[in-house]
């Protein structure tokens, strides 16, 4: 066991983990934050993406205990009110079916937006092909990031 | 069509029971008894479907009693109540039922969400509105025709006068219930104001956010986690275990051997590890030694080997019109062709779990994302030894239902560890857990004979299908309808049937049966076809203007929607750029009937799938967005899964996790141009219909591209890759 302390979404948690322990179970277990998901376990499928210092990590593979001093945002904390234009453009083109894998898309496509303003879909391609979505939202994910950087770009950029 | 008939049968046999709570809302509530008059609103034995409940505050509340695992019913419900009570979208809210039997069916499968609720949906909402007019006219002493709403408010538009309906509750309770039979329901689309428009899913504010809302996101007080070690042989047993060493290891507060049961579909043998977080059980797991009993080693090859025998064989004959060997006889030319495709895994993105709480009373709680709770909660009883009364199951929302969790697997688990440890328990899956341990749509392999006349036209069919069984009998998702098209489509036909005994649990997936051998039919159809020298439309249009006997589908309503998407695909009028081909199918299953034409792009054996373009009849849509979504992610689920399988070996699953099954990812996912032809039918849903014929559409359009037919499925075993 070691003593880390973590700081998510501007918080700061001191939690007592196995030195061993991915984040996504000191999030989801430690500190009851449920938002990421489990989903593979090993790094392929992208769902229990989070940001940590605003790039994308993969929460069930990294050992919360590294990850002590980085800032890191889960999908509770991007704007817990849904106003970012990422979550805004999700409602509106309806893009969840059963929505776990949705949390991680946000949250890399957020990080896309802020690098690239005005994304085409070979863009969004790459930067989002590591994350899987059984239900097959592809195309309408395509769609609303470009929704979100009209959004984005009408607000004066991703913050 | 059987289905809507029954439908109908149902809804004359509905009764509608009209209440004010002690808040002074009212209710509407329908069912298929007869309310006793003595029940009151709160304390009934009665059983609705339903409720509907008008607050004071002009909220309209309606009960879900299914759960939701994507497929949209959670929003499209209350659409329909806000189209026939007529107010505003904004102020109908859905809460998620528990499991109940005063509900009835609660069930998420066979895309019957749709057609379960339409009925009941519309009664309960237009009787609400009819009883609101009746309370103004009263009030006003005017004639309820004279009447009109909009929005949550009655109007008399003669005198001026109008009333908001929260205004009108007592007086609506008082009046007598109307007949159902006397309501005018809403059916067409022309009626809508609301259905048929693009409506986001009502639970996105808390998926947007990451509020918990999945089986995996319940938190108890004192909760604990626990993982399940089975054989990796299908019901092999627990020799010995070294529980006593795990229950030493960090965390772990609970180990235990449970021995289970021989039934394949309910508690396996296996072991239990209980931690304080689910890391430190599932670490547990890495120092677990057990010695597996097992009789089983079923196995991919052995498999391969017996269907190739068994395909010499004449197999049992399960249907047979007219005379075909007679048939072949003067036919002017037969097409010979085989078929096969894999087992293949659900892969819900949220793996299997549940949370069970068993207090001390002996009341056992749980916390499910289940398909059909109910089947989950018989199990638990029959297992456990618990009285049903004795078990509560909340349900939560699905992060995927493919059919998977149809079976319950999971749950019964949960209960057996909650009851053991004394503790709020939730049991999760690894990803590994849940790919080894699935009910898996069972491969098959389906060996064509058509014999052609001169016009080309199919005299002759015979059909040997190769499938898995046990004791004789076609396992679950393995069995073929005799009355499936071509039957009744060809004069002479003939179905043979062929039964490999399996160990390997399987199930309902995606429309089951469907969405296997549609790709095997329809891609045979192109073979014939191309024989024939005939356009691969004008072949599919023909056969569906022939029958022989009952129909074996609406022929009208699928060519429709095969001529539809052919148009919009520019079949047969637009110029294709090099290295480009064009492949269409037809489908009938689940009361949906859809069709595809999709265009590939080709660069040697990789292929590129550039655009899908689908027509479906479902009837009226309710939700655009919801509709849209269902064919656009079958589209995806079905290119995903003509790339996939699952082997065995020595009776286990050889593949684990998305590094060696590959679910499809964005650079792979074409575009979809989505049209619906929407008929005055009753709707249907729409969570299978769209799935069947995109693999044959690929696969046929693969073929126009590069030659190179595909009758083995993963597309790779035919030579090829998207």
């Amino acid at each position: 066991m070691s003593q880390v302390t973590l700081k998510i979404n501007g918080e700061s948690h001191t939690v007592d983990v196995p030195s061993d322990m991915p984040l996504l179970w000191a999030l989801r277990d430690k500190l009851d934050m449920t938002g990421t998901k489990y989903s593979c376990g090993i790094g392929t499928c992208g769902t229990c993406t989070v940001l940590a210092n605003g790039v994308p990590l993969r929460s069930c593979v990294v050992p919360a205990a590294s990850m002590q001093g980085a800032e890191i945002t889960t999908i509770e904390g991007l704007d817990p009110d849904g106003n970012h234009p990422v979550q805004k453009a999700w409602n509106d083109e309806d893009v969840p079916q059963c929505g776990y894998c949705q949390g991680g898309q946000i949250l890399a496509a957020s990080v896309l937006l802020k690098h690239n303003p005005q994304p085409t879909d070979d863009d969004i391609d790459a930067a989002m092909s590591g994350i899987l979505c059984r239900c097959g939202t592809y195309s309408r994910i395509r769609k609303a990031v470009k929704l979100a950087a009209k959004y984005a770009a009408a607000e004066g950029g991703v913050a | 069509m059987k289905i809507l008939e029954e439908r109908n049968n149902m809804d004359r046999r509905s009764f509608l029971k009209v209440s004010i709570l002690t808040s002074g809302a009212l209710l509407v509530g329908i069912g298929c008894e007869r309310p006793s008059p003595a029940d009151s609103a709160e304390k009934s034995t009665w059983k609705p479907n339903l409720y509907v409940r008008i607050e004071l505050d002009g909220s309209v509340t309606i009960v879900s009693k299914n759960p939701e695992a994507g497929q949209g019913v959670k929003t499209a419900f209350p659409m329909v109540v806000a189209e026939c009570l007529d107010v505003d979208w904004n102020s109908v809210s859905v809460e998620q039922a528990p499991l109940d039997d005063r509900y009835g069916r609660q069930v998420i499968g066979g895309s019957y969400g749709t057609p379960d609720g339409w009925d009941d949906l519309r009664v309960a909402g237009t009787a609400a509105r009819f009883l609101l007019i009746a309370a103004a006219a009263k009030e006003w002493g005017v004639s309820p025709d004279e009447c009109a709403t909009e929005k949550g408010v009655v109007i008399h538009e003669a005198s001026g006068k109008s009333r908001r309906y929260e205004d009108l509750l007592e007086i609506a309770a008082s009046l007598p219930v109307p007949n159902i039979s006397d309501l005018e329901l809403k059916s067409r689309p022309a009626d809508f104001e609301l259905l048929g428009t693009f409506v986001p899913g009502v639970d996105n504010p808390q998926i947007l956010t990451g509020q918990a809302l999945f089986g995996c996101d319940v938190r108890l007080d004192g909760m604990l986690y626990a993982v399940f070690e089975k054989c990796p042989t299908f019901g092999g047993k627990v020799g010995k275990a070294n529980v006593e060493q795990i229950r030493s290891l960090p965390g772990v507060t609970n180990a235990f051997v449970v021995d289970g049961t021989d039934n394949l579909n309910g508690l396996l043998p296996g072991v239990a590890i209980v931690a304080k977080t689910w890391w430190e059980a599932q670490s547990a797991r890495g120092q677990l030694r057990v010695d597996w009993e097992t009789s089983h080693f079923d196995s991919t090859a052995e498999y391969d080997r017996k269907a190739e025998s068994l395909s010499k064989e004449a197999g049992e004959t399960l249907r047979a019109d007219g005379d075909v060997d007679a048939a072949f006889g003067s036919a002017s030319n037969i097409i010979e062709a085989s078929y096969y495709y894999p087992f293949v895994s659900h892969a819900n993105m949220e793996p299997q779990n549940c949370t069970a709480l068993y207090h001390e009373s002996g009341l056992l709680e749980l916390w499910a994302p289940s398909q059909n709770p109910k089947s989950g909660r018989a199990l638990i009883s029959s297992t456990l030894g618990i009285a049903e009364d004795k078990i509560h199951v909340n349900l939560t929302r699905i992060g995927g239902g493919f059919g998977r969790r149809l079976r319950h697997d999971f749950m019964v688990e949960s209960a057996w560890i909650a009851r053991e440890i004394r503790r709020p328990v939730q049991l999760q899956w690894s990803r590994e857990d849940d790919m080894r341990h699935d009910f898996y749509r069972p491969a098959a392999w389906h060996h064509f004979k058509a014999g052609i006349d001169e016009s080309g036209s199919m005299t002759a069919f015979d059909h040997h299908f190769v499938t898995f069984g046990a004791n004789g009998e076609p396992v679950s998702g393995a069995s073929l309808s005799p009355d499936h098209y071509p039957a009744g489509l060809v004069p002479n036909f003939r179905l043979r049937q062929s039964i490999i005994e399996t160990n390997v649990p399987t199930g309902p997936w995606r429309s089951p049966g469907h969405s296997a051998y549609c790709w095997a039919y329809q891609s045979f159809f192109d073979e014939v076809a191309l024989a024939a020298g005939r356009d691969q439309l004008e072949f599919r249009i023909d056969l569906l203007s022939r029958s022989y006997g009952p129909p074996p589908l609406d022929l009208k309503r699928t060519s429709d929607t095969l001529k539809l998407a052919a148009e919009k695909a520019g079949w047969g009028h637009r110029e294709l750029e090099p290295n480009r081909g064009l492949g269409m199918a037809f489908h009938f299953d689940h009361g949906g009937f859809v069709s595809h034409v999709a265009q590939v792009a080709a660069a040697g054996s990789a292929i590129t799938v550039e655009k899908v373009f689908s027509a479906a009849d479902s009837g009226p849509i309710i939700n655009l967005s919801g509709a849209k979504n269902q064919v656009e992610g079958a589209v995806v689920d079905a290119l995903s899964t003509a790339q996939l399988e699952i082997t065995f070996a020595n009776g286990a699953a050889q593949q684990s996790n998305f590094h060696d099954y590959e679910l499809l990812r964005y650079k792979q996912a074409p575009e979809i141009e989505c049209h619906f032809i929407q008929s005055d039918n009753s709707p249907t849903g729409l969570g299978e219909p769209p799935f069947a014929a995109v693999a044959p559409a690929i696969s046929n359009a693969i073929f126009a591209a590069t030659g190179t037919r595909i009758r083995e499925l993963p597309f790779s075993r035919s030579g090829v890759s998207v």
